[in-house]
């Protein structure tokens, strides 16, 4: 089905259709990751500003090799080298930006609604690298791609998120997705950080691990972010280990063909022991290749223009 | 005009593919050098029936693939982003002879985009071109090797290729086309 969004601000207003043409357009996107010529002029001439007001190593290295491979001409923006530590508002680096003529923004930024402020000020194409607590949207498509590609659908499947659901969000952009897409999602962690609240999304919650994992295809960890914690929402690292930790024997009691997913960074020994961080049930390294090509997507898909798809089929 | 013409059927679509394969064979000394790509997605279909045709003349297995141009489109920033297809070129082409095969040449802009992308999977010695109708109004300075049928039309005409799709009848028809956008180029 054809694709007229010119920003990706968010998964929540997404169809699943428009997920699936992601999906689907990123396969042939890997393919090309594969090939000995990994580049395709798809986006000659084009120029890509990568303003990361939030510090982030994968996200923007990944966003990097899409644009490179994509034949975009790129320049980086981070935090503490821009003019927005001396006092500039985050429109106006976005203006200057935009009168060199530039074509897409990549922002990720500390406040929620970062990316949905900046395609409303610009005529930039914008997408959401990661804005606050609210969506990481790039990282729910290459997780549902990563699923998809493991499992051969993503309908009816159990998918449990654990850990900081409160502070992430790729917590949030995962639910969003995966529930568009047919997924019965659940999930756990401590009653601080998975408050109830989140049934209003579609969400099995629960505070019991055990309950959570049981029946489980795809268990998803998330990083306990201490940098978006303004409190401590439990007793100590330690005692998080002890209840939420995956490890060996607890992934023992889950379905045999049960599959752990890991945004990054893992913190080996707290969320995820490091057998099975590095076992084959683990997908965490297939997320970062698989990156690369659902970003090549979006930026292909958001490139187009507003005629349509086909005049002349034949 | 708005009923579709039937320009070619099944039987004529199967002799002007076989009438290919024998000009393909005469064109090239050296069968072992040939391989077939087909376009996405109309291509595709028709490289592998070559691929057949051509196996049963030289005795011999026609390596046959899949080329998707759509990433080497020049007009990706116009027009809502094309289906991308899968590329599959199961050989390397360094060296080869590639048939190009597509379903329908009109600008000439695909097969411009294919040489392209064609490009990146190695330097074939030699690139032809195989198309089973040809319809006119070029944009670049393209021509094809092979043709099934020349097709004069206007450009208010679309042609609809049906080849190799289960339970339906191969057949090319000539019909009036309702999205016609003049100021637009075209593939």
């Amino acid at each position: 089905m054809p694709w007229h969004r010119q920003h990706l601000l968010d998964i929540e207003s997404l169809t699943a259709e428009e997920i699936l043409t992601v999906l689907d357009t990123a396969r042939a996107f890997k393919a090309v990751g594969e090939r000995a010529i990994k580049k395709v002029p798809a986006l000659r001439g084009k120029t890509v500003v990568n303003l990361f007001v939030e510090p982030s190593t994968r996200t923007r290295t990944s966003f990097e090799l899409s644009e490179q491979r994509l034949s975009a001409d790129i320049i980086n923006f981070s935090a503490d080298a821009s003019s927005l530590k001396k006092g500039e508002t985050l429109k106006d680096t976005a203006k200057n930006l935009e009168a060199l003529n530039i074509d897409f923004i990549i922002i990720r930024h500390s406040a929620a609604g970062a990316a949905h402020f900046l395609s409303r000020v610009l005529n930039a194409h914008v997408i959401n690298a990661g804005d606050g607590a609210h969506e990481h949207p790039t990282q729910a498509l290459l997780d549902a791609f990563t699923i998809r590609e493991r499992k051969g659908r993503i309908e009816g499947l159990n998918v449990t998120i654990l850990g900081d659901i409160l502070f992430s969000r790729v917590a949030r952009s995962n639910i969003w997705a995966l529930t568009k897409l047919g997924a019965k999602v659940t999930l756990c962690g401590p009653a601080t950080l998975v408050p109830r609240t989140f049934e209003a999304m579609g969400c099995r919650v629960t505070h019991h691990l055990d309950d959570a994992i049981r029946d489980a295809d795809i268990i998803h960890l998330l990083r306990i972010q201490h940098e978006r914690q303004r409190k401590t929402m439990f007793p100590s690292i330690n005692e998080y280990t002890q209840l939420f930790g995956l490890n060996k024997a607890r992934l023992a009691q889950t379905k045999p063909d049960s599959l752990i997913m890991h945004p990054g960074p893992i913190n080996r020994g707290v969320e995820i022991d490091s057998d099975i961080a590095d076992s084959d049930r683990s997908l965490i390294l297939e997320q970062v290749t698989n990156g690369i090509a659902v970003r090549m997507a979006v930026l292909f898909l958001i490139n187009g223009g507003k005629g349509p798809q086909e005049i002349i089929p034949a | 005009m708005s009923d579709p013409t039937i320009v070619l059927n099944a039987t004529a679509i199967q002799r002007a593919l076989t009438r290919i394969a024998h000009e393909i064979n005469e064109r090239n000394d050296v069968s072992s050098d040939v391989v077939l790509v087909g376009i996405q997605s109309g291509g595709v279909p028709l490289a592998e029936r070559l691929a057949g045709l051509l196996g049963g003349i030289w005795g011999q297995p026609v390596p046959s693939g899949a080329l998707d141009v759509s990433m080497h489109r020049d007009d990706l920033d116009q027009r809502a982003a094309p289906t991308v297809h899968p590329t599959v070129i199961p050989f390397d082409v360094t060296g080869k002879t590639v048939v190009l095969v597509d379903d329908v040449l009109f600008s000439g802009r695909t097969i411009r985009a294919a040489m392209d992308a064609l490009n990146d999977f190695g330097r074939p010695q030699k690139i032809q071109l195989a198309v089973l109708v040809d319809r006119g109004h070029r944009d670049l300075p393209i021509k094809a090797d092979f043709v099934g049928k020349n097709v004069p039309t206007s450009l208010a005409q679309k042609i609809r290729v049906r080849v190799g799709e289960p339970g339906a009848e191969d057949e090319v028809a000539l019909e009036r086309n309702p999205h016609r956008l003049d100021s637009a180029a075209d593939y």
